[in-house]
């Protein structure tokens, strides 16, 4: 009589389990649903071809065009100025920490960094907006403080953290022996650092640079504050620019559900959703080989 | 000579480069302070805006990260810890799990105005919650949900077989051993996760966009299905909307401020939690 209430207890945990379980996996496979759901009805009226390289995007007009080609260069500048900034700070913080940094000073900076890595992206975003961009305008004499220079610099201060723990991670993965057989060999710790241990954690650095751009691509509000917001083509790193993120996030409020513009936002969305989950696969695929040669699996 | 001297510039540039990473972040930190910290008072923090959102505190907005973020939480945590039991210690292990746990954690990384879209398909669109602090919660909670299944389950997977195997040995079943043995040695990881989570809801703004947020409501929000102020979308629309840019700029720091207080003594307490629990397994 006891063991059969104790077996239904069991089963009675485990299928509460699974159901829970089964839940959050709907959940989450119903964001790549809904994606898909909403964003193909434009392709109905627009051809993908003409959608991704279209040259114009004015939603609004009568009629309306939308190719998001100026969106696409928007995110794609600001996030490689992103990345020009945040890959060497963010490697080279990583470096100092693994590297040069005695015990006590790690045992600070780390933390610290990481607890940086948390600031709100519309903290940053707000500081873009009134402390940066008037000083970036007064000091190099632009027409516009609010830019993709603006944004790439916002944004780079801002994954620079991200990439930082990441390739931090990666270092200290490095066994010591790999370090203390270049110093038999006579080999300073320059030398082993550039020879040995970065060439050791290169897979793991590269993850931490592919996971730096698609933060930025996916990064909103910091370029939705920044970037200044003009849906044209950009001819140098100084026009105002709107990304994929912020065209969704500035227009979603002004559209009709249902609308084609609706549909536009939701397929702009799919794109990014896309590329972001593209660039995490290879990171997932680049740090797992990388575990594997080091011997680390698992 | 010549190699130590390279070393010398090499170390230099390495140093450098976490100078300016310290440097940029302090500056911006140092800003917010000094400027926010004016605006700051006790009327700041517990009166509603007054006269065009020039004047009085912002008391709703704090109230309604508040309760958007306890919902968030409320809803991922119970789903996000089965999840990961579920898949740690129920299911069987196989190749399917494998591609589930990596979609997961890849989704982790999916940009947040995405997740915003979804919660304005399905909460606010499809199942005719509304702008709301019900489809705001929600958005977020799935937000994290991704964050927290995975960090459960990196503090499940970090729990010796040994144990289990130990205690099931002694003839406790299996929902014992997960009760008596796995959660509480787990626990202090599976909260670590759940406290950076707080930290990145309640400063998340892109979901809540257009689930959730408003720029001024009157009085405070009488149920979960009303609009809400929050603090990221407050700042937001302090820089954005409204008629005068001077005066809520200086609303905007105030409101900065105190996101960043929030934010960082969250994430604090969360690598301090951390930090102690790797003393105790390390010694």
């Amino acid at each position: 009589m006891l063991k059969n209430i104790i077996i239904f207890k069991e089963n009675l945990y485990k299928w509460t389990f699974t159901i829970l379980a089964f839940s959050s996996l709907l959940f989450l496979s119903g964001i790549v649903i809904i994606l898909f759901k909403e964003g193909l009805p434009i392709f109905r009226k627009v051809k993908i071809f003409e959608f991704l390289f279209g040259k114009f995007w004015y939603p609004t007009y009568q009629p309306p065009e939308f190719g998001i080609l100026p969106l696409i260069l928007g995110s794609f500048l600001v996030s490689i100025g992103a990345m020009l900034i945040c890959v060497p700070l963010g490697i080279g913080s990583a470096l100092y920490l693994n590297e040069i940094a005695s015990k006590k000073q790690k045992a600070i900076l780390k933390p610290l960094i990481e607890i940086l890595a948390s600031i709100p992206s519309v903290v940053y975003g707000f500081f873009g907006m009134v402390v940066l961009a008037p000083f970036l305008q007064n000091l190099l004499n632009i027409p516009i403080g609010l830019c993709a220079f603006t944004a790439s610099l916002t944004l780079g201060i801002m994954a620079t953290p991200t990439v930082c723990s990441i390739a931090e991670d990666a270092l200290s993965y490095v066994p010591n022996s790999f370090r203390e057989a270049s110093f038999a060999l006579g080999a300073n710790r320059w030398q082993t650092l550039v020879k040995v241990v970065i060439p050791a954690a290169g897979s793991g650095i590269s993850t931490a640079i592919i996971l730096g751009i698609s933060r930025a691509i996916g990064e909103t509000m910091t370029v939705l504050m920044v970037a200044g917001g003009s849906a044209i083509i950009p001819k140098s790193f100084f026009d105002p620019v709107r990304p994929m993120t912020a065209a969704i996030a500035a227009e979603m409020g002004e559209t009709s559900i249902g609308s084609d513009h609706f549909y536009a936002l939701f397929a702009i969305a799919l794109i990014l959703f896309l590329i972001t989950f593209i660039f995490n696969i290879i990171a997932e695929i680049v740090s797992r080989k990388y575990r594997l040669k080091l011997g680390l699996a698992g | 000579m010549k190699k130590d001297f390279t070393q010398k510039i090499g170390f230099s540039l390495i140093s450098l480069s976490i100078l300016i990473t310290l440097l940029f972040l302090f500056i911006i930190i140092y800003f917010i302070f000094i400027r926010g910290i004016k605006i700051i008072s006790l009327e700041f923090l517990t009166q509603s805006p007054r006269n065009a959102m020039t004047e009085g505190g912002v008391a709703p907005a704090i109230l309604g990260t508040f309760y958007l973020t306890l919902g968030a939480i409320i809803f991922a945590l119970p789903l996000g810890l089965a999840c990961a039991i579920y898949i740690n210690e129920y299911s069987p292990k196989s190749y399917i799990l494998n591609i589930i746990r990596l979609s997961i954690n890849n989704l982790a990384g999916v940009p947040s105005v995405v997740f915003g879209l979804f919660g304005l398909a399905v909460f606010v669109k499809y199942f005719k919650f509304g702008v709301s602090i019900l489809s705001g919660s929600l958005t977020l909670g799935i937000l994290v949900l991704p964050v927290i299944i995975s960090s459960s389950q990196e503090a499940l997977l970090a729990i010796p077989q040994s144990l289990r195997e130990a205690s099931l040995a002694l003839g406790a079943t299996k929902w014992q051993t997960i009760k008596n043995i796995v959660l509480p040695y787990a626990l202090p990881g599976i909260l670590t996760g759940v406290i950076l989570s707080i930290g990145r809801v309640a400063g998340e703004t892109a979901p809540i966009l257009f689930t959730a947020a408003a720029f001024y409501i009157k009085g405070y929000p009488k149920s979960i299905f009303s609009e809400v102020m929050a603090l990221p979308y407050h700042i937001y629309a302090l820089m954005t909307e409204g008629t005068h840019p001077y005066k809520q700029k200086e609303i905007a720091y105030g409101c900065c401020l105190i996101l960043l207080c929030l934010v960082l003594l969250v994430s604090t307490i969360a690598i301090v939690i951390r930090q102690k629990q790797k003393k105790q397994y390390y010694g």
